[in-house]
């Protein structure tokens, strides 16, 4: 098992292990978003107080929860490389990074969507929004930080310790509506015991996160291969990849 | 210098970086001043931009105070590491034989005395402008003197990461702000609260949270954010 962790961090193995898995991750997205789509939005039945409105959840909340999730991702790999100097962590964080912003900006366009049937308004200065704003600002410090040296290698490792200190809001924004009386609602999956959900409107839900982290997960795989394949352009094995 | 010499112990090390930067700072009365003046010209905008009201001034003073302290502070944060970086002190104090975490203590705590603590002593003069009432003022001058402190901290991590880059400053911003926004929520309220008669007690207990928070992690992040930049 260690073993094969320890292989990932040679580059050329990463590269094709990132190969086999992003057909696989993309063709269970495709499955799980395509069952959690049709689900979700025809054979649901209409939420009692919201009607039809509440199936934005479907995007929404695996879009937030992807948020934190390609943070976390982002953080952990650029921790991995700090400490144990493994490049290619610099590699998954450098590629996480885009995709975890445009799940927050997602995340933040659907709930403002649904805020104004619901709210009245498509932006309040609740605690979970604001949190999660501030998320998407995080993102950008981190992106902007590493393109802003000119030595690649000062970047990658400046910009992963910004993203393990700012990590410090990812707690936030998850336990935002616990620990404040937030306008947000609770979660209704991500708890202890029962979901506050009927199966039919929850097995969609359950299908359409569980697709969304595939589809991460394929992104992540072709971005990581992107990434692999410029950082690695003066090896050898590159130009072989490249010329066959 | 001998060897004897150099090795003057971890107090000492870190008394002798303070009282060096405190006579730079003092030496250089342009670079200390101008955040003050930044601080007292931005107060004076929004009587100007908004209204003059008393009320009006009243109720928007807490933000208008936190904001600008908050972006008077990023101001001075820049020239932290800056000069030390460009001329190579930075690097001799980094292989110095005290642990750099110490030197960044040292360091940031002085840029607090000349820069955040002087905000924070020029701080009622301002609020008295915006017609916050005087028994304010106490929790007032506390929300923002361990935000100042915590935003050094914070700061330092900042200017550590983008001290050497040549376009840091907007940057810095960029990095700073967002860790700095739970700061301006519990500041402001807690000024907030205080002009309005309540017991700020549970806010200013926040900033204090954070202010311990980050002084205890905030020189580790910030020494190994130099290591990065400085290597």
């Amino acid at each position: 098992m260690w073993k094969w962790f320890h292989r990932l961090a040679s580059p050329p193995h990463l590269y094709r292990t990132a190969a086999a898995f992003a057909p696989w991750f993309a063709f269970a997205a495709a499955l799980l978003i395509g069952y959690g789509l049709v689900d979700g939005l025809v054979f649901a039945p209409p939420d009692y107080q919201q009607g039809d409105a509440f199936r934005i959840i479907y995007v929404h909340a695996p879009s937030a929860w992807l948020s934190l999730f390609g943070y976390t991702t982002m953080a952990v790999a650029g921790a991995i490389a700090l400490i144990w100097r493994i490049k290619v962590g610099y590699a998954v964080a450098a590629a996480a990074a885009p995709v975890g912003a445009s799940f927050t900006l997602s995340a933040l366009v659907t709930g403002s969507l649904w805020g104004r049937p619901m709210w009245g308004t498509y932006w309040a200065w609740d605690p979970r929004l604001t949190s999660e704003l501030i998320l998407l600002f995080l993102y950008f410090g981190v992106i902007s930080l590493r393109k802003a040296f000119e030595d690649p290698n000062r970047g990658d490792r400046a910009s992963a310790l910004l993203g393990i200190v700012g990590f410090v809001n990812v707690p936030i924004v998850h336990f935002s509506v616990y620990w404040w009386n937030s306008l947000h609602q609770g979660g209704t999956v991500m708890r202890l015991g029962k979901p506050e959900m009927p199966g039919s409107m929850l097995w969609p839900l359950l299908a359409m996160l569980a697709g969304f982290m595939c589809f991460f997960g394929a992104v992540l795989c072709v971005r990581v291969r992107g990434e692999i394949l410029s950082r690695e352009r003066q090896s050898t094995w590159v130009r072989e990849v490249v010329s066959a | 210098m001998s060897a004897a010499e150099t090795d003057v112990g971890l107090l000492r090390g870190i008394g002798l970086v303070l009282a060096r930067e405190l006579r730079l700072g003092f030496r250089r009365p342009d670079q200390l001043l101008q955040p003050l003046v930044f601080f007292l010209i931005v107060t004076t905008l929004f009587p100007l931009a908004l209204s003059p009201l008393t009320s009006l001034l009243r109720a928007m003073a807490p933000g208008v105070l936190w904001v600008a302290a908050l972006l008077s502070s990023l101001l001075s944060m820049e020239t932290l590491f800056k000069a030390d970086a460009d001329d190579g002190t930075l690097e001799q104090l980094a292989l110095s034989s005290q642990p750099l975490g110490a030197i960044v203590v040292a360091k940031t705590i002085a840029h607090w005395l000349v820069s955040g603590a002087a905000l924070v002593a020029m701080s009622p003069l301002v609020a008295t402008a915006l017609s916050v009432p005087p028994r304010a003022l106490p929790t007032m001058l506390a929300s923002l003197a361990l935000g100042t402190l915590t935003l050094s901290w914070l700061g330092a991590i900042g200017a550590g990461l983008t001290v050497g880059l040549r376009r840091g400053g907007v940057l810095l911003s960029l990095i700073v702000l967002p860790l700095a926004m739970p700061l301006l929520i519990f500041g402001a309220s807690a000024t907030d609260r205080a002009i309005g008669g309540e017991n700020p007690a549970g806010a200013l207990y926040f900033l204090a949270a954070l202010c311990v928070f980050t002084t205890s992690l905030g020189p580790l992040a910030a020494s190994a954010a130099l290591r990065i930049t400085l290597e």
